[in-house]
């Protein structure tokens, strides 16, 4: 049966009006407290970088990188051949693309983006990397096992299609440049940036449908 | 794994807790400052992750964030010392402010 102890109830009439954080929430309250204290770095940098990939950079901005490359023959090869100095026009650069290669969808080669060490992405261009990305069974299985990965996400390649898997790094990062489909003859840069997706970008999608997601 | 994710979904629930975001921001401001590099961040964060599997940690995004957070406690120019008297004076702050108030060292 029940009973009634006061202590144990003041305890927990404390604990609930507290709020006391978890754990790890309390350990980086601690270290950002103390870094903006010691002036390592700026209340405002950390604020701003969780506000704007909170809410304003996603995979969009890749998709207008791509979307320009396809209509624009001149704009196509300077991403190609630095992709990094390429999406500037757009201002898109910062952090963890400075060094950022474009890698090209074809008939016969397909292209797939893995960071097998950590999580390097190209967050300026594609935003916060989805949860599996940081997955500790896509890293270790995307270079082992490229095509049982993209069947996984839907993705079967005929036998002819050559897998080439690419391992980020802190230093280099890829972009995906998935093929226009048919039938987006005269689209619009809008248009067409609409119907290319995130995992299109990263190498785990194939063949863009024509309507938007 | 997980099956896809919708690629162009709206950008809300991108961290599922606060501080998830504010982790990466952290890491993200000292590679800015220069006080560490984007290789000791990719190699620590990589080891803190082959650790957490070494260990049977799950497949998850909290042991994701676990393992950034326990990296950049280790890199950043900050002594273990300092944080854990710090952690102690935000919990001690959070145990004497009543409900509704800022919470302030």
């Amino acid at each position: 049966m029940a009973s009634y102890d006061p202590k144990t109830i003041g305890d927990i009439h404390r604990h609930l009006h507290t709020h006391m954080p978890p754990d790890p929430a309390l350990r980086i309250k601690a270290l950002e407290s103390l870094a903006v204290e010691k002036g390592l770095v700026a209340r405002e940098t950390l604020d701003t970088w969780v506000e704007m990939y909170s809410e304003k950079i996603g995979p969009k901005r890749g998709a207008e990188v791509i979307a320009r490359a396809w209509v624009e023959p001149d704009y196509y090869d300077r991403l190609m051949e630095d992709a990094g100095q390429a999406i500037k026009d757009f201002g898109y650069q910062g952090h963890a693309t400075e060094h950022l290669k474009a890698v090209q969808n074809t008939p016969d080669t397909h292209n797939l983006v893995v960071c097998t060490l950590c999580s390097c992405y190209p967050f300026a261009v594609l935003g916060m990397s989805p949860l599996w990305y940081r997955s500790a069974a896509y890293r270790s299985r995307a270079v082992k096992d490229p095509r049982g990965v993209l069947a996984e996400f839907g993705v079967t390649l005929d036998a002819g299609v050559k897998v080439r898997v690419w391992d980020s790094t802190a230093e280099l990062r890829y972009l995906v440049v998935p093929e226009r489909p048919a039938g987006t003859e005269g689209w619009s840069r809008e248009a067409l940036a609409a119907i290319i997706t995130r995992d299109s970008m990263i190498g785990t999608e194939r063949d863009l449908k024509l309507e938007a997601t | 794994m997980k099956l896809p994710e919708d690629a162009l979904a709206p950008l809300t629930g991108v961290f599922a807790e606060p501080w998830h975001a504010q982790t990466l921001a952290a890491a993200h401001g000292l590679i800015r400052a220069g006080h560490i590099t984007p290789t000791e961040w990719a190699k620590a964060l990589g080891a803190a992750l082959a650790e957490a599997e070494a260990r049977g940690a799950p497949d998850t995004e909290e042991t994701y964030y676990l393992s950034a957070l326990s990296a950049l406690e280790g890199l950043a120019p900050l002594n273990e010392t300092e944080l854990a008297a710090r952690k102690a004076d935000w919990e001690a702050a959070y145990r004497r402010t009543p409900h509704g108030k800022p919470v302030r060292l």
